[in-house]
């Protein structure tokens, strides 16, 4: 398979975006970059601007202030259709009286390229997305994950300056959705458009970019490498909505904060000293059995290699640690232990 | 009693219906129409359909429901369109649907009497134009109870029949359809081109025939309107029927009906092939 050469990425850059539905700030000064041949994915609670900011970049919302720069260039008054950008939905963006071959090469059409061009080119990406043998068929005879492949390959066929995909793997069920969010990014890797992927899967999020960045109330809380993101959450929020952690009550001091007993590190600036909560990951709890000891293991998950044991406190304030399922053995529930913390960095938020 | 008996019975009700409403009187058509007044076999009454007048009658009725159709098809599918950009679930389609439903079932006897009430001879609309403006409306004939009038009064009806039928058309269509076009480089007249068109094509020319079937059968609007002269088929039917000058006439009115039978009969058919082709790709 040809690479289509990494050249084919632009940088994206939204400046202090902002718009607004009737009452609801939908985007409340929206800033993010995305490098040339990046892909960089939208993560948040559902109705925080996700949607429209890709829309508002599509140019199928326009903006109340700001700017936008594909490649250098402002593209405000650019109209969708002139600005070169392949989208996939959540779903049903196919045209359903064309054939998959058909549908992929609806924007080829457009571009006037004669019609064995366009046939080979649509086969060609069919091919890419791992459907070439479907290319006959309509819409309605492709299963949900298919239907999603042929949409990838339409947008992709126009060899578009950036790709925008809304949530297009949310319909589907949970097998297809990794098997194609593994192969949207080996695709996104050949090809290297600069792709802006939005989702409210956290997991997806953190398996498929280079740099997510993590949206509240239409603002990017923070954005950085999955690992960043979640080693080292710049808020509160953040912490919460990207992996698990635990709220645990601490004293805020001036080197860092005291958590049952243990001085942690803290991450985050900008909170008063005092009492405060700790955002600890279950990765971060350990647990001894220790008959002297006075925390209870109360529930037991296995998931393979690793479980989750939560464990309640004298105050009955529950825990969740995360061990290695070969120590499941000491830790059935009752057993008494002892939780201990890893001197890692937290996120502290002030008490609820 | 077996559980499939009980199924069977179940059904009956509607069989009935169908027997006593559709059956025994297509059949008493169909029978009588080959029968003359003496009982015995004849094809005189369906000769008979060849008659200047009969013929000129279908003609009327053909030209009558075409009309209304193309009119009330093109008007209703823009108000469809119209509500379906509205919000999905707002007052306002909810209103105008059930208006809409009410009017293409019933609305036929009212709009005419309506329409005689404000624009008829002495409907006050014509009386104001004429005794304040000096306007006479009829000036060039009483239109309004001839074949111009049944043809407003008809796309009354129609219009509001195409935003039932075609609604659900449209409903279909769906918005990403339209973002896909324009994010791969189509204008707004590219996607409805080869997007839309195409896809609510079939709906359409189907809607169409739906409405033309509707006007080509409407018997109470038409009696209510006219009430000199029979210019379409069901008001021939009727004349047949009822005359008493003319006796034996009754069978050359089932002739008639037969023949109206046999043209919906041909239209139903067209819109049920089309049905099968929309319904392969919408929904
Ligand atoms: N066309 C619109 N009209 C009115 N309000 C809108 C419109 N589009 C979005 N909104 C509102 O703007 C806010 C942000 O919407 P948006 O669709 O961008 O959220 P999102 O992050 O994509 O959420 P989700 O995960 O649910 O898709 C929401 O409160 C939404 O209700
Ligand atoms: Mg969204």
């Amino acid at each position: 398979m040809t690479t289509t050469a990494v050249s084919t990425g632009v940088a994206v850059r939204l400046e202090e975006v902002s718009r607004r539905f009737g009452t609801v700030q939908a985007l409340d000064g929206l800033d993010l970059d995305l490098a040339p041949g990046e892909l960089v994915a939208l993560l948040g609670p559902s109705g925080c601007g996700k949607t429209t900011a890709l829309r508002i970049l599509a140019g199928l919302e326009d903006a109340d202030s700001g700017r936008i720069l594909v490649g250098g260039k402002d593209v405000a008054g650019v109209p969708v259709n002139r600005r070169d950008m392949g989208m996939v939905f959540q779903a049903y963006s196919l045209f359903p009286h064309l054939t998959a071959a058909e549908n992929v090469e609806f924007g080829l059409r457009l571009r006037r390229q004669s019609a064995a061009a366009r046939r080979r080119r649509a086969l060609e990406m069919l091919e890419l997305v791992g459907i070439g043998t479907h290319a006959a068929r309509f819409p309605q005879q492709l299963s949900g994950g298919q239907q999603q492949r042929v949409a990838l390959a339409r947008a992709l066929a126009i060899q578009p300056q950036v790709l925008l995909l809304d949530e297009p793997l949310s319909a589907l069920d949970a097998k297809v959705r990794l098997q194609l969010r593994d192969e949207i990014r080996r695709i996104q890797l050949e090809v290297g458009t600069t792709t802006l992927f939005v989702t409210h899967d956290q997991e997806e999020a953190l398996a498929l970019a280079d740099r997510v960045g993590v949206m509240q109330a239409g603002r990017l809380e923070q954005i950085g490498s999955p690992e960043d993101i979640y080693r080292n959450p710049a808020t509160p929020f953040v912490a919460s909505f990207v992996g698990l952690s635990n709220r645990l009550a601490g004293v805020l001091g001036a080197d860092g904060v005291s958590v049952l007993g243990t001085p942690l590190p803290v991450l985050n600036a900008s909170v008063a000293p005092g009492p405060v909560e700790a955002l600890v990951r279950p990765e971060s709890v350990d647990l001894t059995a220790d008959p002297l000891a006075d925390a209870r293991v109360v529930a037991v998950s296995f998931l393979g290699p690793l479980a989750r044991v939560t464990v309640s406190l004298p105050d009955e304030t529950l825990v969740v640690a995360q061990v290695s399922s070969a120590r499941l053995a000491d830790l059935p529930p009752g057993t008494a232990v002892r939780v201990t913390l890893l001197p890692i960095p937290v996120v502290v938020s002030s008490p609820r | 009693m077996s559980r499939r008996l009980r199924d069977l019975l179940g059904v009956v009700p509607f069989f009935v219906f169908v027997g006593v409403f559709l059956v025994i009187p297509t059949l008493v058509v169909a029978i009588g129409a080959f029968l003359g007044d003496d009982g015995r076999a004849t094809l005189d009454n369906v000769t008979a359909l060849a008659d200047g007048y009969i013929v000129q009658a279908f003609v009327r009725s053909i030209v009558l429901s075409a009309v209304t159709a193309i009119l009330g098809a093109v008007i209703g599918a823009l108000l469809g369109y119209a509500l379906v950009t509205a919000e999905p679930d707002s007052t306002v389609r909810r209103v105008v649907t059930s208006a809409c439903g009410v009017l293409a079932q019933f609305g036929g006897v009212t709009l005419a009497f309506a329409f005689m009430a404000t624009i008829g001879l002495s409907g006050f609309v014509t009386l104001f134009l004429r005794d304040s403006l000096g306007v006479d409306i009829f000036a060039g004939g009483v239109w309004l109870y001839d074949l111009p009038g049944l043809v407003l009064v008809y796309t009354y009806f129609q219009i509001p029949l195409m935003v039932i039928v075609f609604l659900p058309a449209l409903d279909g269509i769906r918005p990403q359809w339209r973002e896909a076009t324009e994010s791969l480089g189509g204008s707004t007249w590219y996607y409805w081109r080869r997007v839309a068109g195409p896809l609510l094509a079939p709906a359409f020319i189907g809607s169409t025939l739906l409405l033309f079937a509707n006007a080509f059968s409407a018997y109470a609007t038409a009696a209510a309107l006219v009430s000199q002269g029979s210019p379409i088929v069901p008001l021939q039917i009727r004349s047949a029927l009822t005359s008493e000058v003319l006796l034996g006439r009754e069978n050359v009115g089932k002739a008639m009906a037969l023949g109206m039978v046999v043209v919906v009969a041909v239209v139903m058919a067209l819109y049920a092939l089309l049905q099968r082709r929309t319904s392969r790709w919408l929904d």
